[in-house]
């Protein structure tokens, strides 16, 4: 049996560093919010030949809103990994309808061959990326309330807690790696940061669901080694259910990398990868012990309210 | 002990299986269908995305009624473009949302969609003499044998040729300007009085650019300024070729997933296995009869589904392990396996449940999808863990296929 709880300090160690370089990282720099969220225009071309960087900043010359924008080259691949074309990708503030079929035109007149099927133009607005970002947390703060309230009916308060926490320490970690990294997040992040919720409360849950069994079945109330006990008899799962969901996200990352080039879907891959690692790690590491601290803390107020 | 192997049961067991795996084989060939099945969303299928928002001007103003006539004014530009599924609706009390799937020319089809498409005709004197309001009729025709441009002819309903009429006559010898949106295309000089209501707005356009005035005349003009929000284009290419390395990439993750089950929990890792692809099917064909539209963040929450799927039955298998360890027989062992690890699968999916519910009443769009398939994915697994792998492990074990624990991988019994 391995002892975790025993060297749970160390854990809490980790986690509390994490959590506080993702919160830091958070406050100051912040994250690299794409389009979806700042709003902006995302032009993505298929020019149909090869072409150079300088060609491009020719024909984008006369339009002053693309001053400053960012130019990148993606490239694709087939199934059989034979490069399939170089798309142009070109981020900028938010363009209007017309300004755009103008850019676009002069790509085409440039161009003939731009392909009108392979092509990707989104335009957001400012107000509707705070929107989307508004309505996704005050969703997850409702769910957490109700949340609370079903684990405490099932289990009791203190499991609702440390299950809250280690969601919440699952989040800030996920966040926080994207703010360091910097890397652009959009609305797939916000899909993937709802899995990694779910993901860490089902995990979690399960184990608590051992520790509750076990306690039932002991007379003698030694919280630690109950702990840690259902904590090892729960290790294999822990570890296989996590191994066969990275399969299928690391052949997903794979794909959506090599032969698509999506910075957006690969950041959505990312995102739920790093939760599946925290999530694991903090249902073993930081949920369950930190349930046997509160445990503590009662027992020890019980005590001197008795003394 | 009961020894052998029952064949009669063990057909039953096999035949089930089988079955399971070719429902599974028509269930996947009947979502990917790109005509018949699964709806994809325009993040993954491409297509246009627009989000308007009416603008109120003094002289209009936005209410239900002139969203609603907007709305059914884009629904006649649309139905020109021949779009399969085309969605058009309000949202909100002052926004209209527009999805267009499968569109072959994206930007042509935006285009059209957000013209307001006010035609008026102003004289000399910058009066205005009539507007597309008047109009009934408006066709391109294609180039004379004087020009080299196509234009388009216009017809007036009965009060439109009255007004023309007298406006021809009262500026005969001088020009009336056609303008769309606020832009002149044409200065026509009245020749003579046009007393029949008909009229062609002549400019340099191609054939296709006079038929797509012709079209947004016809339809009429909005009747309120609508201005983007958000609009998001994706051509087909790009968007099939997304979700064909999507499912070839979901597809080997998959196969892993069975692979390490089968070699970790050996004929209970098989039996997880079909049961697993009983479950995709499950939520593919509920997903069918839904009608629903799979995006990408609904996709999420299928990749979290199908690992909830597995870790339902991976704690049911590790339960009978512990069962198996602590002495019980292979049969007592399976069925208080299964009866322990309930428990902890019920709650963690219901807690699951919840959040699902929340995100579906409180957001919208893409965090909804989410939620309707991690819902309808949750309940499918739950029901299989519990029920499917359950039945077919009794079949096994009543046919005599299992006899001792090896089967959930536990060695030396």
């Amino acid at each position: 049996m391995i002892n975790f709880i025993g060297n749970r300090r160390k854990a809490y160690f980790v986690s509390a560093l994490l959590v506080i370089a993702g919160l830091l990282s958070l406050v100051i720099v912040g994250l690299n919010l794409g389009i979806d969220f700042t709003g902006g225009t995302v032009l993505h071309l298929n020019l149909g030949e090869e072409f150079s960087l300088d060609e491009v900043h020719e024909v984008i010359a006369p339009f002053d809103e693309l001053e400053g924008a960012a130019i990148q080259v993606v490239q694709s691949r087939d199934l059989s990994g034979e490069l399939a074309d170089e798309g142009l990708v070109i981020k900028a503030s938010y363009i209007g309808e017309e300004r755009r079929d103008m850019i676009l035109n002069a790509f085409r007149e440039r161009w003939p061959a731009l392909d009108p099927a392979d092509l990707r133009i989104e335009s957001v607005g400012p107000v509707i990326g705070a929107e989307l970002a508004r309505q996704a947390i005050l969703a997850l703060a409702v769910a957490i309330v109700l949340m609370v309230g079903y684990i405490t009916y099932r289990f009791e308060f203190k499991f609702a807690l440390a299950t809250i926490a280690a969601l919440l320490h699952n989040i800030i970690i996920v966040v926080g790696i994207f703010s360091i990294l910097q890397m652009e997040i959009n609305v797939p992040f916000v899909a993937a940061i709802l899995t990694v919720f779910g993901y860490s409360v089902n995990d979690t849950i399960v184990i608590f669901d051992r520790i509750r069994e076990n306690i039932k079945h002991r007379k003698k109330r030694d919280y630690a080694a109950v702990v840690n006990e259902s904590i090892n008899q729960n290790l294999v799962r822990s570890i296989n259910t996590s191994l066969t969901t990275l399969f299928v996200l690391t052949a997903l990352l794979f794909g959506f990398h090599y032969y698509i080039g999506s910075l957006d879907l690969v950041v959505f891959v990312v995102a739920l990868i790093l939760g599946v690692l925290v999530g694991t790690y903090s249902s073993i590491f930081v949920a369950s012990p930190l349930w046997l601290n509160l445990q503590d803390v009662n027992i020890r107020s019980k005590r001197s309210r008795a003394a | 002990m009961n020894s052998g192997i029952k064949p009669g049961r063990a057909i039953i067991l096999v035949v089930l299986c089988l079955l399971i795996i070719t429902s599974g084989y028509y269930a996947f060939q009947n979502a990917a269908d790109r005509e018949d099945g699964i709806k994809r969303g325009l993040d993954i299928a491409g297509g246009l995305y627009v989000l308007m928002e009416a603008v109120e001007t003094e002289d209009r103003e936005v209410d239900e009624d002139t969203i609603d006539r907007a709305i059914e004014i884009i629904r006649m530009r649309v139905d020109a473009l021949a779009v399969s599924e085309p969605v058009i609706a309000a949202q909100g009390d002052d926004r209209i949302r527009i999805e267009l799937p499968d569109l072959e020319d994206v930007q042509q089809a935006r285009d059209i969609i957000g013209r307001t498409a006010m035609l008026k005709f102003i004289g000399p004197d910058g009066e205005e003499v009539l507007t597309g309001a008047n109009l009934v009729d408006a066709r391109a025709e294609r180039a004379p044998e004087h020009s080299p441009y196509p234009f388009v002819s216009i017809e007036f309903d009965a009060e439109g040729t009255r007004v023309f009429a007298e406006a021809t006559a009262r500026f005969e010898n001088q020009q009336i300007a056609i303008v769309l949106d606020d832009v002149v295309i044409s200065e026509p000089v009245v020749q003579t009085v046009i007393p029949d209501g008909q009229a062609t707005i002549t400019g340099n356009f191609t054939f296709d650019e006079a038929a797509e005035l012709a079209l947004l005349l016809r339809s009429g003009a909005l009747p309120v300024e609508l201005r983007e929000l958000e609009s998001r284009m994706i051509g087909p290419t790009l968007g099939q070729r997304t979700e064909e390395i999507a499912v070839y990439a979901a597809g080997i993750g998959l196969a892993l997933v069975l692979l390490f089950m089968i070699i970790f929990y050996r004929g209970a890792g098989l039996i997880a296995g079909v049961a697993l692809v009983f479950y995709m099917s499950l939520v593919l064909w509920i997903l069918l009869l839904l009608g629903a539209t799979l995006t990408l963040p609904g996709i999420a929450g299928l990749i979290l589904s199908i690992g909830m799927a597995v870790d339902a039955n991976v704690i049911i298998f590790e339960r009978i392990k512990d069962e198996l360890r602590s002495g019980r027989t292979p049969r007592s062992a399976m069925e208080s396996g299964f009866q322990r690890a309930f428990r902890a699968i019920f709650d963690a999916n219901v807690t699951t449940l919840i959040v699902t519910i929340v995100l579906y009443s409180l957001a919208s769009g893409p965090v909804r999808g989410f939620a309707v398939t991690l819902f309808i994915g949750i309940i499918c697994s739950m029901f299989t863990a519990i029920v499917l792998t359950r039945l077919l492990m009794r079949l096994a074990f009543r046919a005599g296929l299992i006899r001792s624990g090896v089967y959930v991988g536990v060695k030396g019994q």
